[in-house]
């Protein structure tokens, strides 16, 4: 079964239109293009390949939904100048999350380790937005139980501070001062259908990894 | 909603929203480490007041799995062989704070009192009552089909044998035709409940004029130890007339489905060179009950709202 005989649910399609309309019906501040996002994915994915010495034990995984398509990105580019390379995967937190009692039930995303596996790998974490660090905290967990890694590195599109737990990037595509009150938006084509990072006011509930 | 009770209780949306959670919950079968911290610190009873090796074993392995505590009940053996009624126990699992309680009885509609009488806060999801639902096996019997032939809109299912007695097959046809499929019930005509007529499906006589336009055969079990009354002359007839063997299988489509619920009556319904062959995907849906059954206790006991409508429209995430 392909997930595209059916609609993944009206949750994603919410999401994505609740997105475009607070985006647009606010003083949103527009911080990365299309272009910006392109030197970013390039400049990281070169910084994976020199601190890692090359790419043959680096396993990208994406953390749903926008970090899978980051992590393709990355791994296109990794691929386009190295030889060798462990393979991009995805990586779904959802049921390791600490607040899946504080709020309603929330929609898995999917999973996708690369065949060769991640024992003695060096795994890098790839996901949109950093926060408070709790995705990237349940990501570990969610490792643990898949494998034992070398290494684990984290790259992130936006690095917006506030951050609840000890957890840094490695990789930083911006970093950028927000608010605690502001909403980091990163739209991808094949999610959102344009391509930008923007600042938007936040709306009384937000999105985790915004 | 906050209870599995009906296969009914679902519209298309909300069953399709199990269906996806049960195949990213499938991929954790192919892993070493087959279990997630979802559910750690949260009780789980297995009320079973009915025999069962699949269904109670399916949860309890659901529940082990999103690292819920499980604590099984059977009526054997237990304070129900001494006259405790359904009330008394259900306060005493209460008492013990349990956050989930799949029940399987002998009697229709004992999940549904047990979850709106009052007597108990907990999630109650019906895993068989009487000869009325049984949700979870037609959850994983969709998603058998679905895995094999995609989405079910338009497809062709026959469901044969005992339907007056048969649970699976009420809960499967209201889901399948929730899911756009076209359900045919082949039986004898003193196997096919009263009222049948009103149900959301076709109904036949006679199977091998609805074999060749099939694209699933689900066989049911002739369930003995309902049989109080003569409903067919001999097992013998019974089996010539409605039961499965390799001269009907050949008059399937090539991409037809051969299914089961179990427990078989080899030789009765099936035979058993059917049943082992490659058509065959009764083994699978064994598999596939452990992940739709977590898929169900994730969406009723993880979130805030415990509850599978609310997963789907965002705004109501206000509400938490």
């Amino acid at each position: 079964m392909t997930p595209a005989h059916d609609p993944p649910g009206k949750a994603k399609a919410a999401v994505g239109a609740s997105r475009a309309v607070t985006v647009q019906g606010e003083a949103a501040r527009s911080v990365l293009d299309e272009a910006d996002i392109a030197r970013a994915l390039t400049r990281i994915a070169h910084e994976i390949l020199e601190r890692n010495k090359g790419a043959r034990e680096v396993v990208l995984l994406g953390i749903p939904t926008r970090g899978v398509e980051l992590a393709r990105r990355i791994g296109e580019r990794i691929s386009a100048v190295e030889g060798s390379f462990g393979g991009v995967g995805a990586l779904d937190v959802t049921m390791y999350r600490d607040d899946l009692r504080l709020r309603p039930t929330r929609v898995l995303g999917h999973t996708e380790i690369p065949e060769s596996g991640i024992d003695g790998k060096v795994v890098v974490l790839v996901d949109d937005v950093l926060f408070s660090g709790r995705t990237i905290r349940a990501a570990l967990t969610a490792l643990d139980d898949i494998g034992r890694p070398r290494a684990v590195q984290l790259a992130v599109l936006v690095d917006r501070g506030h951050r609840e737990l000890p957890i840094r990037a490695d990789f930083v595509g911006k970093n950028l001062p927000t608010a605690a009150d502001e909403r980091v938006v990163v739209s991808l084509r094949e999610s959102d259908g344009g391509e930008s990072v923007v600042i938007a006011k936040r709306e009384p509930v937000g999105e985790g990894t915004s | 909603m906050k209870h599995l009770l009906s296969a009914g209780d679902l519209d298309r949306d909300e069953a399709l929203l199990v269906l996806e959670t049960a195949e990213k919950l499938r991929e954790l079968a192919d892993r070493p480490i087959k279990k997630l911290p979802t559910l750690r610190g949260r009780t789980i009873v297995n009320l079973f007041f009915e025999d069962s090796t699949r269904t109670r074993i399916s949860f309890e392995a659901a529940a082990k799995r999103l690292s819920a505590d499980v604590i099984n009940f059977s009526a054997k053996g237990s304070s129900v062989e001494k006259g405790e009624s359904l009330k008394d126990t259900a306060l005493t699992l209460e008492a013990m704070g349990a956050d989930a309680v799949v029940v399987r009885h002998q009697s229709s509609g004992a999940p549904h009192r047990l979850a709106h009488s009052g007597w108990i806060q907990s999630c109650v999801v019906n895993a068989g009552d009487g000869s009325h639902e049984h949700p979870t096996q037609a959850l994983l019997d969709a998603f058998t089909m679905r895995r094999h032939l995609g989405a079910l809109d338009g497809r062709r299912v026959a469901i044969v044998g005992d339907v007056l007695h048969s649970r699976v097959a009420r809960s499967n046809v209201l889901l399948l035709s929730t899911l756009g499929a076209e359900v045919t019930l082949v039986a004898p005509p003193t196997l096919l409940p009263v009222g049948v007529e009103r149900w959301t499906c076709a109904t036949s006589y006679d199977l091998d004029a609805v074999l060749p336009k099939t694209d699933v055969v689900m066989m049911l079990r002739v369930q003995r130890e309902r049989m109080n009354a003569a409903f067919f002359p001999s097992a013998r007839e019974y089996s010539r007339r409605y039961g499965l063997d390799a001269a009907r299988m050949a008059a399937l489509p090539e991409h037809a489905l051969v299914m089961h619920p179990g427990p078989m009556n080899r030789g009765m319904e099936i035979s058993a060179d059917v049943a082992d062959s490659t058509r065959s995907v009764i083994v699978e849906q064994v598999t596939n009950g452990v992940a739709i059954r977590m898929a169900v206790l994730y969406l009723l006991l993880a979130g805030a709202g415990s509850a599978v409508d609310d997963t789907v429209p965002e705004q109501r995430r206000g509400r938490a």
